[in-house]
């Protein structure tokens, strides 16, 4: 086991064990034995998935991911309060629209949050992504020009390093 | 101060119900699969979050229950959009077309997935 490997270990452990006390609460021994016990199972099985690395937790970015996640409620809010506006004005207020945007991203990490942070937006939602250029569909033109304007393509990438 | 937070919670649930409700609409109202898909995600995010930070208000502050409300509203959030993209690619590839309000802007890039009705490709 290399250094670099415990310290995901270390994590797993970490937030199993936030996630169980957090979940039961109560402090006995008995009980808290039975946690310690699963714990250390489900790392064990994971140590032998081989998922155990920076892909299922992506220590790198932890610190930055805060600042990003309250940005990414403001614009959903944004776009939700949009969405809704055209929903009870009806059909004829839309205007559908499919754009290939280029995404600046290097890793599958960082094209995964653009592009799930894109879908989780209402009004736009990501249809493919093949290599760096992602094909969005959205409900009008405005919100891909919005994107085109690549505000969240820097936001995301600025995770990543 | 507890009649305060009971107030600001039932405001947040009948707002986020007010937002689900708004959703369903939308799946009615709009024309086809791909523009549904947006309504749906008005429940998805905005509804289910403000219904959830209502609960959380009402639980009288008790850790176990916070806890399963935000690992709920963390999960809701992680895999909600997943699942709308595995939709919308599943969708695209198999082949059906979003209706487009100016087709003449973009027509051609849906085409370039999944298979055509005439003639079969490598996708």
């Amino acid at each position: 086991m290399t250094i670099k490997s415990s310290r995901y270990t270390i994590s797993l452990i970490i937030v199993l064990s936030l996630i169980w006390i957090g979940n039961s609460g109560f402090y006995n021994a008995m009980l808290l034995s039975f946690g310690a016990v699963s714990v250390l199972f489900v790392v064990f099985v994971a140590h032998r998935l081989n998922i155990v690395d920076e892909e299922s937790q992506p220590l790198q970015i932890s610190r930055r991911i805060f600042a990003y996640w309250m940005w990414l409620l403001k614009e959903i809010i944004q776009s939700n309060i949009q969405v809704i506006k055209r929903i009870w004005s009806g059909p004829k207020s839309i205007s559908p629209v499919v754009m290939q945007l280029k995404m600046s991203q290097q890793t599958d990490m960082g094209k995964t949050i653009y592009g799930n942070s894109v879908t989780l937006t209402p009004g736009t939602v990501t249809l493919d992504i093949e290599d760096d250029v992602m094909t969005v569909y959205a409900l009008t033109y405005d919100s891909i020009q919005y994107l085109q304007g690549g505000e969240m393509d820097r936001r995301v990438k600025r995770l990543e390093d | 101060m507890a009649i305060f937070l009971d107030a600001v919670s039932w405001a947040l649930l009948v707002l986020g119900g007010f937002m689900c409700f708004s959703g369903a609409v939308g799946i009615h109202r709009f024309p086809d699969f791909f523009s549904r898909m947006h309504a749906a995600g008005v429940t998805d995010t905005l509804g289910s979050s403000l219904i959830l930070i209502g609960l959380m208000l009402q639980t009288g502050w008790q850790d176990t229950v916070l806890v399963k409300l935000l690992l709920i509203f963390l999960f809701i959030l992680l895999t909600s959009p997943t699942a709308s993209h595995a939709l919308a690619k599943a969708a695209l590839h198999g082949g059906l077309r979003p209706k487009l309000g100016k087709p003449e802007v973009s027509d051609d890039i849906p085409e370039k997935f999944g298979k055509p009705s005439s003639e079969s490709t490598n996708n």
